[in-house]
């Protein structure tokens, strides 16, 4: 059975989202999705080991040869997206039951865990896939999901949110499937392996450069690169709060990975970078997203909309170390997407721990909540802490690598906006953790307990994470730099 | 001259990728260019046709018949195309659904579906809510739940 | 709408045409252009022609909403199911070789039976459609 690990991956959690669907109680639809989550997680390791010790995975759905059919592939790229996804799945499905149950009505718990069994499948499927297509398919069916995991949120903003982002979404996902049109038009396959081997032989020059337009365009809609981040805030910030938890841990660094995806292993480094002026314009859009984000990101008054200008501003970090185009740079990129799935994951919990007690994250109700709820305001703390990138936190190591990408790319001044774009993260981080630990509490706000350990420990795991593997790099680091020798040694 | 008749036959020829492309921009021209809520939807859901065209159209080939494997036939269309697109409709489909339904509860809570209407109500909500905070707190949040 | 007869026997005539259609759809998908998911379409379409002319509650008394919650996802668990069958026959995930007994007629059969879940799903799916939005703004 180990060897349909790479489609178990897709099809246990789409399993479980029609159990969950079917059952409509709220405690077996939850213990549907624990079980599915931790699946995941112990596929995704195995994959991981199968891996690093064999080398590439190929499965074919069907048994079709990849020229027909649809080919799964697990190689040192997706191997980390995939652990991420798997353990982001287990750990946040613990932290699920309470904060669902608290935020939304019983009739609707069952159907919001299959929607988020749905989205996790399409997920998982994105960045297992080798074809093209089948990558469109699981796009949409994750981005329905989300949209419908977004309208359940309670304030009446979240509709709009939810609207927005299928618009915008929608626009996306459509712009890819057009920039594949032109890649299918061109090569004649949708497997992204062939598409690779045939570009070079490709007599519609126009077309590839037509369809990489298209293909990076689309795929940004989905990440959110500024200046296509409008939707994002909104959106995570009306969301239920464990929507917002596993979206803003996974959601936007899947897309991240499709681009990663296209610009190493399909249109390759030299294409992209050095016949076309991609890089610079990645790298100008990844520095207005670091800097633009993060300063509206301290005018915010409401935590959960903070934190999400702020992920917009740390996916610009991953854009950036893409588009260096060495392989520290990639290195960065890569590592700063499980660095920052760790921390924005163990930030979203602690501030949906609020929620859960409070009712509200509007930044008033932080005020002296250090006292009150002291290990949930030390995980945010130690979050806060790697968003800036203090040493000793994940956050500082991926930006150890992009500093270095940066020398090594010859472009001194690059190194120094990385640091000076940590000062504004310092500047919203900073007035947060200073409401939490050095301002009193309101004499007649209401006594708050500590978050109950089922919020508590998912949230401390992350945090402790956050600093672990900000100590020992060696299994985060190792893992990017697997997949960055995969991508320069092996691609054209 | 017979050189530029080919030319403008050629140009003529692609007359299916025009009115894709056609169908492409004002679709997202309406989806920019409209505040009310199911127009924007309408001109998404154009412009998602508009790439249905565009991936089966190169599917035809001229004197073709569908993709049934029969003997009396040489030439068949190609069916990749076809099945792509059909996923394609189905997601289109799926997506007008979930936004038509966003749309009605947007409806239902706001009692308007246009779009500055709207972003007027929420912005009076945000000022309302900065009020309320400035003020000294009241019994912060409890009972919120 | 009470008193329209024409729409009224016009509808009752087209409503059976249209279900066994539906099912030439189904079953010539194998031979022909059709399939599951137009299948699926045409016959929740006599359902909601059914629905249009004689009231939704004469639709929901027809094909009630609880059947058509259960059958969204009762279709797609068909289609997963197919391919676990692959997968517990020793081939890879919807590989319909090993289902019948030879990989011609295995073929047949996986693809009937996918195409079944998706008649199903498609089917369930229209109507569930239909019934939210048809549903809205009627207090009783």
């Amino acid at each position: 059975m180990r060897e349909h690990a790479p489609v178990l991956m897709v099809v246990v959690p789409l399993f479980g989202a029609v159990l969950a669907a079917l059952v409509r109680r709220p405690g077996p639809a939850f213990a549907v999705a624990l079980a599915c989550g931790f699946a995941v997680a112990a596929l995704a390791i195995d994959l991981a080991v199968a891996v690093s010790a064999g080398g590439p995975i190929s499965y074919r759905l069907g048994g079709w040869a990849p020229d027909v059919g649809i080919e799964y592939r697990v190689d040192a790229l997706n191997v980390p997206i995939l652990l991420l996804l798997g353990v982001t799945a287990a750990v946040a499905t613990v932290y699920a039951r309470r904060s669902v149950a608290s935020e939304l009505p019983v009739g609707r718990v069952a159907w919001f865990y299959a929607l988020y069994l749905l989205c996790l499948t399409g997920l998982i499927g994105i960045a297992l896939t080798n074809d093209a297509f089948n990558a469109f398919v699981f796009l949409e069916i994750s981005s329905l999901a989300t949209y419908a995991m977004i309208a359940l949120g309670r304030d009446r903003r979240a509709l709009v949110a939810a609207y927005q982002y299928l618009i915008i979404g929608t626009i996306g996902a459509t712009f890819y499937v057009i920039g594949v049109g032109f890649l299918f038009l061109a090569t004649g396959t949708l497997n992204l392996s062939l598409i690779a081997e045939r570009l070079g032989e490709a007599e519609a020059a126009r077309a590839v450069v037509t369809g990489l337009a298209f293909v990076l365009v689309g795929i940004a809609m989905k990440v959110a690169l500024f200046p296509l981040h409008l939707w994002l805030p909104n959106a995570y910030a009306y969301a239920p709060s464990f929507a917002t938890v596993f979206l803003g841990a996974t959601a936007t660094k899947v897309a991240v990975y499709l681009l990663f995806r296209y610009v190493f292993s399909v249109f390759g480094a030299a294409f992209v970078f050095e016949a076309l002026p991609t890089g610079a314009l990645l790298i100008a859009l990844s520095l207005a997203a670091a800097f633009g984000a993060s300063t509206v990101a301290i005018f915010q008054s409401d935590v959960k909309r903070l934190l999400a200008y702020s992920s917009v501003g740390q996916i610009g970090y991953a854009t950036l170390g893409l588009a260096l185009g060495n392989a520290a740079g990639l290195t960065g990129g890569l590592v700063h997407l499980l660095n920052h799935a760790m921390m924005k994951g163990a930030a979203f919990m602690a501030v949906g721990a609020v929620v859960f007690r409070l009712g509200t994250c509007r930044l008033e109700a932080f005020a002296g909540l250090g006292r009150a709820m002291p290990a949930t305001m030390a995980a945010l703390t130690v979050a806060g802490l790697g968003l800036i990138g203090v040493p000793g936190t994940a956050g500082f190591v991926s930006k150890w690598y992009l500093i270095k990408g940066a020398l090594e790319a010859g472009m001194p001044w690059l190194a120094l906006l990385i640091v000076a774009s940590s000062i504004l993260a310092l500047l919203y981080v900073g007035r947060l953790v200073e409401l939490i630990w050095l301002r009193p509490r309101p004499a007649d706000a209401a006594p708050v307990a500590e978050a109950p350990l089922e919020l508590l420990l998912p949230t401390l795991a992350l945090a402790a994470a956050t600093i672990w593997f900000g100590l020992d790099t060696r299994f985060t680091a190792g893992l990017a730099q697997a997949a960055t020798v995969g991508l320069f040694g092996g691609a054209r | 001259m017979t050189d530029l008749l080919a030319r403008l036959g050629n140009i003529a020829g692609h007359y299916n990728l025009y009115i894709a492309i056609l169908l492409m921009v004002a679709g997202l021209y309406v989806v920019i260019a409209r505040g009310n809520m199911v127009k924007k939807l309408i001109g998404l859901s154009l412009f998602q046709s508009s790439v249905y065209l565009l991936y089966l159209t190169p599917g035809k080939i001229l004197g073709g018949t569908a993709p049934v494997v029969d003997p009396r036939f040489a030439i068949y269309s190609n069916p990749l195309p076809h099945v792509l697109i059909l996923t394609a409709i189905v997601v289109g489909i799926a997506t007008l659904a979930v936004g038509l339904a966003l749309v009605v509860r947007i409806n239902e809570a706001y009692g308007s579906i246009e779009e500055d209407e709207i972003f007027a109500r929420d912005e009076a909500t945000v000022k309302r809510e900065d009020r309320a905070a400035s003020r000294p707190p009241r019994r912060a949040g409890k009972g919120a739940r | 709408m009470r008193l329209d007869i024409v729409l009224r026997v016009a509808a009752k005539l087209i409503l059976p045409l249209m279900l066994v259609f539906a099912l030439y759809v189904q079953f010539h998908g194998d031979y022909g252009p059709g399939g599951g998911f137009q299948a699926g379409a045409i016959a929740a379409g006599a359902v909601i022609l059914y629905g249009l002319v004689y009231g939704l509650s004469a639709a929901q008394r027809l094909v009630p909403v609880a059947a058509v919650e259960t059958m969204v996802p009762l279709g797609v668990l068909v289609f997963a199911a197919v391919g676990v069958a692959g997968l517990l026959l020793g081939d890879n995930y919807l590989d319909y070789d090993k289902l019948a007994h030879d990989a011609v007629h295995g073929q047949e059969w996986g693809v009937f039976l996918v195409e079944a879940g998706v008649f199903i799903t498609v089917f369930s799916t229209m109507l569930a459609i239909f019934y939210a939005f048809a549903g809205r703004g009627i207090k009783e």
